[in-house]
């Protein structure tokens, strides 16, 4: 409660709103500060009063053949991971709780959620409402099930203020394919920062796959907590529904030079020596892991490559049902669970470069675990893996 | 809490503590960073803004435990997130990393390499 109520006063709150949900950031491993929080409240007899989900710990406890960092490490990850469990959570351990059918708080519904990239999911695409709440803070809101009343779960915060326009030199091809997402992520995160910034230009009811790979990029490079897309997401069914009929403080062109400078610069590699392949991040969804099962069809990964796919415990078991699990197995794919390939030591000591489809895996993985990376899209991803080196399909930047 | 001295380490942008503070070290390790490399520990960090992910919290009350935390962090904002991590350390280590708003203009006039005084009261000015 002590910490709820710093809270309040760090956002200047009024009073505290009760919440329908949490989302737990706290169960990854950080160092001993994480675990004696957590020891902390469980010594109080701490317990969720919300229905909680739990984000990505330090390790695949589902797979912990896959860890190749020290066991000391993994031993404490899991431990942190089995108190959150025990403070009556949900152990999800997914990054995208909002894939799990009976995670999705509805439109308007207060909620406390923690994971950068689930936060601007929640705001944006599912229309609920959460400020970023960072380790720590999302407990105690879970225990306490109320929050600050501030920022975001007021209807004002949420108004657009700065307008991003996909200029005309875009091509129509690059519009619309999924590559465009991530990196028109990473430029809405430099350009909005931790204001609420609306996108103009794209075709409307872009998939759930796309916006969460914006968001996801958005909160890496940027604190966007939220993001409106014209005739995408709930709160802009019109460019001046998103701006609550006001005027933007600022409107920005975004031109094929600035994407392809943004893919340039997250490509830290050069040459076309590769390593390993990963996609999944956030976690994979169901229709993520079909595609990659159909791009991988008759094909085999090449011996050299390690190929990762990330995905949720849940998701994982509903593409095992399906034969997706099976399918993208025998192709040579390593499906990790619970945590996340940038996270959790399991890349392979590679020679070559590592590539990706995701703007946030894109940001941290040179930083967290000293890679050289590419990025491109989930078809180069493929031939790449498949090739044993980078290919590139330069037709949707002419 | 006393007044704090320190030297200023003025961000060019703002800092993720996740993915770009290792609480071991303590340096900038942040590739998509100008001062990557740069030590934060001990140092009065100026940024206009937190950025990025919501485990900045938890690295930063671990820094706080291995003594490899900024001795303050300035900001043109608030930021909820590195609130938490240092109401947190307090909580369970006795030690904590102010936290200190300041308004936009004030925060540029802050000087890269300047003796800073930060006052009980959250007050900043030159030593």
């Amino acid at each position: 409660m002590r910490l709820v109520v710093r809270a309040a006063e760090v956002t200047g709150a009024e009073r505290l709103t009760q919440i329908g949900g949490a989302h737990v950031d706290s169960c990854l491993y950080h160092g001993e500060a994480t675990l004696d929080f957590v020891n902390r409240l469980a010594d109080g007899g701490a317990r969720v009063s919300v229905p909680t989900t739990l984000n990505v710990g330090a390790l695949d406890l589902l797979h912990p053949e896959l860890w190749r960092g020290e066991a000391h490490i993994a031993e404490r990850g899991r431990l942190l991971m089995e108190r959150y469990r025990a403070l009556g959570a949900r152990p999800t351990f997914t990054c995208a709780p909002y894939q799990l059918a009976d995670s999705r708080p509805a439109l308007g519904e207060h909620v406390a959620w923690g994971e950068s990239n689930a936060i601007a999911f929640c705001n944006s695409v599912l229309g609920a409402r959460t400020n970023r709440y960072g380790d720590f803070i999302d407990v105690a809101a879970a225990i306490v099930g109320r929050v600050p009343e501030a920022g975001l779960h007021l209807t004002d915060a949420r108004r657009a203020t700065l307008v991003l326009r996909i200029g005309a030199d875009v091509p129509l091809a690059l519009r619309n394919s999924d590559q465009l997402f991530p990196l028109l992520g990473i430029v809405l995160g430099r350009r909005a920062g931790s204001a609420v910034a609306v996108i103009d230009g794209l075709e409307p009811r872009q998939s759930e796959d796309r916006l969460k790979a914006l968001g996801a990029a958005a909160a890496s490079s940027g604190s966007v907590a939220m993001f409106h897309v014209v005739g995408s997401t709930p709160e802009a069914g019109t460019l001046d529904a998103a701006l609550h009929g006001r005027r933007p403080i600022e409107i920005h062109q975004i031109g094929l030079a600035e994407l392809r400078g943004v893919r340039d610069e997250l490509t830290t590699a050069s040459g076309d020596r590769l390593g390993a392949v990963s996609i999944g991040t956030p976690h994979a969804s169901l229709p993520e892991l079909e595609r990659a099962a159909a791009l991988l069809v008759g094909r085999r990964v090449h011996g050299s490559i390690q190929f990762i796919i990330s995905t949720g415990r849940d998701v994982l078991a509903e593409a095992a049902e399906r034969g997706i699990v099976t399918r993208l197995e025998e192709s040579g794919v390593e499906l990790l669970v619970d945590t996340c390939s940038y996270i959790a030591p399991v890349l392979r000591k590679v020679d070559g470069a590592v590539m990706t489809n995701s703007g946030k895996w894109a940001y941290y993985a040179p930083g967290n675990v000293g890679v050289d990376v590419v990025i491109g899209s989930v078809e180069e991803c493929v031939a790449s893996a498949v090739t044993g080196r980078v290919v590139r399909d330069e037709a949707l930047w002419q | 809490m006393t007044e704090l001295r320190g030297r200023a380490l003025v961000l060019d942008e703002p800092l993720s503590l996740w993915g770009g503070m290792d609480p071991v070290t303590g340096r900038l390790i942040d590739t998509h960073h100008p001062q990557r490399g740069a030590q934060l520990a001990g140092r009065v960090v100026v940024m206009s803004a937190g950025r990025g992910s919501s485990s900045s919290a938890s690295v930063l009350a671990e820094a706080v435990r291995v003594r490899t935390a900024p001795l303050a962090i300035v900001l043109g904002e608030p930021d909820l997130i590195l609130s938490i991590g240092s109401a947190v350390a307090e909580e369970l280590y006795g030690r904590t990393v102010p936290i200190v708003v300041l308004a936009p203009i004030e925060l540029a006039a802050i000087a890269d390499g300047a003796e800073i005084l930060i006052g009980p009261d959250g007050t900043v000015r030159r030593a």
